[in-house]
């Protein structure tokens, strides 16, 4: 059964349209990277699938279920989290507490998954009572990660995870990304860092101008002349 | 000299603690709803009048009858907000403002309506201060002290330990985050004003304890609630406590040099040096 479907969505934040009707598809466990240029719609695909767009046309569907017409607070009960490229920790909160946010929505026993996160990123545990906002770029990075791992989702969205890091914190962003996606967990996220996005991803969407341009599986995107030339740097 | 500033202290760290639960109500409303809720010190004059009508009507002593004034300004700090801020929420934060000048003036015309427009007191009669050398000290003064803090604490482990005190705070640092976390918006919003009404209502009862009821006695201290919100860093309920102080400790000193009736002003000019200054307050504030 297919995680989540995009289909035909028109729409845009309330002004004039900035997705053309595009079509995107995420079956379970796979990561779908979104590439294109600036303004191409990249992060507003994303949020389309997380009711943070208002779709005038098409439908998004997660799992079979309509959720086009639900709330951002709604579908991440469905079971899709989503990571916001900028602010997307509680600044003057603890990691610890940062986490517990995460997991408002639940009302058992959050400290096995907890604990789980602290294994996975082992520098948030070690900063547990640290408040995010001191903390690096990456390493609110891998928190703001944490936090919407925190309701076990079967998809997580990311827009742009990497933006703004130094070349080591990409390859660990990377490196966390895929061990995310390894656990099962289906992944769709933007990124500028087509190259390296390419080479982890299952497969690719090239959006421009509101319009699926071409889509592929990673390897092919990236012997692909068009998209070398567009993203890579010739 | 010396006793004169320890007395004008004292009457300071008084006041300090009234405004100081004015203010966190203020200070939490903003982090939360993004406005400057001006109706707050009518809210302090009902929570007071609801206190005075159990203690006159039914003979209850003021600190037996500060919870039910507490549950009656919060629920009508609830109702007000579902009833009118509600459907602003996407509003200006001007046209919100203005809604909560509007608010402010009902309430105490409803205030003047049922309880009348002269000065009350909760007790009639002269209590007996206690004497420490020089240094005169009403009982009444050390259970506002002791109140306020008491409320302080609670607030504290309320916003540090529990999920929906955690929520508030996670709402006031990114509300975007919180939504996109699943965080339920509106029952957070209902939650401060219910805290931030019950805080009121306990500082208007303070303040009639201190001085005597009267339809526009809050009102005409959210000056000097605002200015300790300011102070504080408008939007941290913890810089509320520190704001509150020094306006409070300000004012009373003040009267060392000025004439009292010049209170509201040295308040008034604190918070202008403070936003020509330092914008952010004394702790840095969520603007």
């Amino acid at each position: 059964m297919t995680l989540l479907s995009i289909e035909g969505v028109t729409g845009g934040y309330g002004g004039a349209d900035i997705l053309h009707g595009v079509d995107l598809r995420v079956e379970p466990g796979e990561m779908v990277v979104i590439i294109g240029p600036n303004g191409a719609g990249k992060s507003t695909l994303m949020k389309a699938a997380f009711g943070l767009v208002k779709i005038r046309e098409g439908a998004v569907l997660f799992e079979r279920r309509d959720i086009t017409p639900l709330r951002p607070d709604q579908i991440v009960r469905q079971g899709i989290s989503y990571v916001p490229q900028e602010q997307n920790v509680f600044p003057s909160m603890t990691v610890e507490e940062n986490l517990e946010m995460g997991a408002f929505i639940r009302n058992d026993d959050i400290r096995p998954q907890m604990d789980r996160i602290y294994n996975f990123f082992p520098r948030l545990a070690e900063r547990r009572n640290q408040v995010a906002g001191s903390m690096s770029g990456g390493e609110r990075q891998m928190l703001a990660m944490g936090r919407a791992l925190m309701l076990d989702p079967k998809l997580l969205l990311l827009d742009e995870p990497t933006a703004g890091l130094s070349p080591i914190f990409i390859d660990q962003t990377f490196d966390r990304i895929r061990k995310i996606n390894e656990a099962g967990i289906g992944i769709l996220m933007v990124e500028q860092n087509a190259k390296q996005a390419l080479a982890v991803c299952d497969r690719g969407y090239v959006l421009t101008m509101g319009r699926n341009r071409i889509d592929d599986t990673g390897p092919n995107l990236l012997a692909n002349k068009d998209v070398a030339e567009m993203f890579l740097g010739g | 000299m010396g006793t004169e500033l320890l007395q004008l202290a004292i009457y300071g760290v008084v006041s300090g603690s009234i405004l100081t639960l004015g203010a966190i109500g203020v200070s939490l409303i903003f982090g939360i709803l993004r406005f400057a809720h001006f109706a707050h010190g009518d809210l302090m004059t009902l929570g007071a009048y609801f206190a005075f009508s159990m203690v006159v009507g039914l003979g209850f002593p003021v600190w037996a009858s500060a919870p039910f004034a507490v549950a009656g300004a919060a629920l009508a700090a609830m109702t007000i907000d579902q009833t009118v801020y509600r459907h602003l929420r996407r509003a200006s934060p001007i046209i919100l403002l203005i809604s909560s000048f509007g608010i402010a003036i009902a309430l105490r015309s409803v205030v003047q309506l049922i309880w009348g427009p002269h000065n009350q007191v909760y007790q009639s009669g002269i209590q007996l201060p206690w004497r420490i050398g020089d240094i005169v000290i009403k009982p009444d003064h050390v259970w506002i002290v002791l109140g306020a803090v008491v409320l302080v604490i609670l607030l504290h482990l309320f916003l540090t330990r529990t999920k929906m005190g955690k929520a508030m705070r996670a709402m006031s640092d990114n509300m975007d985050l919180a939504l996109v976390s699943g965080i339920p918006s509106e029952r957070v919003i209902l939650v401060t004003w219910a805290v931030g009404g019950g805080m009121a209502a306990v500082a208007g009862i303070f303040l009639g304890m201190d001085t005597r009821l009267h339809p526009v006695m809050g009102w005409s201290l959210l000056l000097p609630v605002f200015a300790a919100a300011i102070l504080g860093g408008i939007g941290r309920p913890y810089g509320a406590i520190a704001g509150g102080m020094v306006i409070g400790l300000a004012m009373e000193m003040s009267t060392m040099v000025i004439n009292p009736t010049y209170k509201p002003a040295v308040a008034f000019a604190l918070m202008v040096l403070m936003l020509v200054v330092r914008p952010q307050g004394l702790f840095k504030g969520n603007p």
